[in-house]
């Protein structure tokens, strides 16, 4: 007993001596574990600095473009001839065939995506939604220029049998596909926010008499409401930043009209036709680019200021 | 109240002058292969405060919650047997569920007040049960609340989120928001466990106020909680409902040894 405690006394002091032995000897984790918070905020203050950087020269192209056209004029201008011996630089039709576009995308993500959402959070067991929700992100990673295929070689033709006077390009199979590629985004990220709403809220409901449906849509949607609005709003900025699947599938009509089966063109389908064309450095046609870059920009902003103001108006905190 | 032990006649004698409300035959609970509840034979009466009592793990809210059927949401999940409430069985097929729990209240053992204003969260019940006239729902807040004390505390700030309360006030709130359905039965799972002596001594005093109108069944860990609240008390152990009688009896001289050793804390 005696020659134990000795023991136990020794391996006391042994662990006692190696630990200070250590706290001495590692000056270098000291200066590191000093440093660290100075050298994570230079590496945080990069990104901001690019993305201030984009911003500075997207504002100045834009200044340099509305000298030679008037703001009015683009803005309100619904005619976009870009090439032409008279070039009129109108961005009314880019902004309707975009938002056009971004409606019939939302149109067929948002509902789906909402009810894909309830199911795998309030309805599915747990087998099912281990096996569905990580193929649904799958579907998230699926390149666009595979979906833009998919809506001018397969949709088109196929709606096209429904609808005779449907074009080779139309904004409506694009619109389409692009819902279909946004419905595991809106999905996912709804799912998260539905079910990261504590059980004890839920129980408290049913053990009031509430169905299953009652639960979900006057509990659990709204205690999860800003979560599911930023899952749109980032659906909407998808769709309306989305490139490859419009250039493809909806050709570069510049048309200024309301009518889903004709060919339109998106703001970045814009940019990327005269961006992959030749103009010249210094002409109007590319400082064009900047300026439906620039209204692009200001449209995600908006949106996104919207979002975070309906989001926090809204919010039940829980 | 003094009530006697109940042994064979006392026991019909005490059915006839206080209603059952509930009546549990023979109920076997199993979660997958744990076998929970074990041939458990337990009438709940009427207007009274009915304790069940035990250490952890041996059924007690596992019982509570079959009584409104909140347990069949845990995955796995069969029984047998029969529950009779108010001579209806609970498991039958025409008996709804929403139904059920409509007259059965529950207060759970955390407070859990939904993320809404402290209004909303007792207009929620009448409203999912159809009663939307604004006048009746103000009223019926305004009773709820008074009914659990907590309308003075509140009355000023019916509209803020119920999570600026403390948790005492919130589980007055919810015990205020299973009153807002006018519930027959009120069940309590520990519902003062997360509460600090003095919120407890409230919610105390509010179940003895609350039995006048309602049947209260409460599981706790606190054996003096049961002494001083309940009429009856039940004492299980490893899922076995060990002894049930009138409270006084079950503490002063309880029959089974294993009752005995519980409540002079030889263990649990």
């Amino acid at each position: 007993m005696r020659s134990y405690n000795i023991n136990k006394e020794k391996e006391i002091v042994q662990t006692r001596n190696l630990i200070s032995a250590n706290m001495n000897s590692n000056r270098l984790m000291i200066y590191i574990e000093k440093a660290m918070p100075k050298i994570l905020f230079v590496i945080a203050l990069l990104s901001i600095l690019t993305t201030i950087g984009i911003v500075f020269v997207l504002i100045t192209e834009t200044v340099d473009f509305f000298q030679r056209i008037s703001v009015v004029q683009f803005f309100t201008g619904k005619t976009l001839k870009p090439l032409s011996q008279n070039p009129e630089f109108g961005v009314l039709p880019l902004i309707n065939g975009t938002i056009i576009s971004s409606v019939i995308a939302m149109l067929v993500a948002g509902p789906i995506g909402m009810m894909t959402a309830i199911f795998l959070s309030e309805y599915a067991s747990d087998q099912v939604r281990r096996v569905m929700k990580p193929i649904l992100e799958l579907l998230a990673g699926i390149p666009t220029i595979v979906y833009g295929f998919f809506a001018f070689t397969f949709v088109t033709p196929l709606l096209r049998e429904f609808i005779p006077e449907l074009g080779a390009t139309n904004i409506l199979s694009p619109g389409l596909v692009m819902g279909v590629m946004i419905i595991p985004m809106i999905a996912s990220l709804s799912e998260d926010a539905m079910s990261s709403v504590p059980n004890a809220i839920r129980e408290g409901a049913l053990g009031l008499g509430a169905t299953k449906l009652e639960v979900t849509f006057k509990v659990v949607i709204p205690a999860a409401f800003s979560g599911i609005v930023a899952s749109f709003v980032l659906g909407i900025s998808r769709a309306v930043g989305e490139t490859m699947i419009v250039a493809i599938a909806s050709g570069s009509s510049k048309n200024f009209t309301f009518d889903l089966t004709q060919s339109m063109q998106t703001m970045t389908a814009y940019v990327v036709e005269v961006a992959s064309g030749d103009a010249p450095a210094g002409s109007t046609l590319y400082y064009s680019l900047y300026a439906v870059a620039m209204t692009l920009f200001i449209f995600t902003l908006c949106m996104n200021i919207l979002a975070r103001y309906v989001s926090r108006r809204f919010r039940e905190e829980y | 109240m003094d009530f006697k032990i109940l042994t064979g006649l006392d026991k019909e004698k005490e059915a006839i002058d206080r209603q059952l409300v509930f009546t549990t035959q023979d109920l076997n609970l199993w979660y997958g292969e744990t076998h929970a509840l074990k041939n458990i034979n337990l009438p709940i009466y009427e207007r009274e405060v009915t304790a069940i009592i035990g250490p952890s793990g041996c059924g007690k809210s596992t019982f509570l919650k079959t009584l409104n059927r909140m347990v069949e949401l845990v995955q796995g999940v069969h029984t047998s047997g029969r529950i009779e409430y108010r001579n209806r069985n609970i498991f039958d097929k025409n008996f709804r569920v929403e139904e059920l729990r409509t007259k059965v209240g529950m207060v759970f053992q955390k407070p859990n007040p939904f993320p809404k204003s402290i209004y909303d969260n007792i207009a929620y019940g009448p409203r999912i049960h159809g009663i939307k006239n604004k006048e009746i729902l103000d009223q019926i807040v305004e009773k709820s609340l008074r009914g659990a004390a907590i309308w003075d505390e509140v009355k000023d700030r019916l509209k803020e989120s119920a999570y600026g309360l403390s948790g005492g006030q919130q589980q007055r709130l919810c015990i205020a928001r299973a009153l807002a359905i006018e519930p027959d039965v009120i069940l309590m799972d520990e519902p003062t466990s997360a509460l600090d002596p003095k919120s407890t001594l409230k919610v105390e005093q509010l179940i003895q106020e609350l039995k006048a109108d309602y049947s209260i069944v409460i599981v706790t860990h606190n054996m003096q909680q049961a002494a001083r609240i309940s009429d009856r008390t039940a004492f299980m152990l490893n899922g076995e409902l060990i002894e049930y009688s009138d409270t006084d009896s079950l503490f002063s001289t309880p029959a089974d040894q294993r009752t005995e050793d519980y409540i002079t804390g030889r263990f649990g």
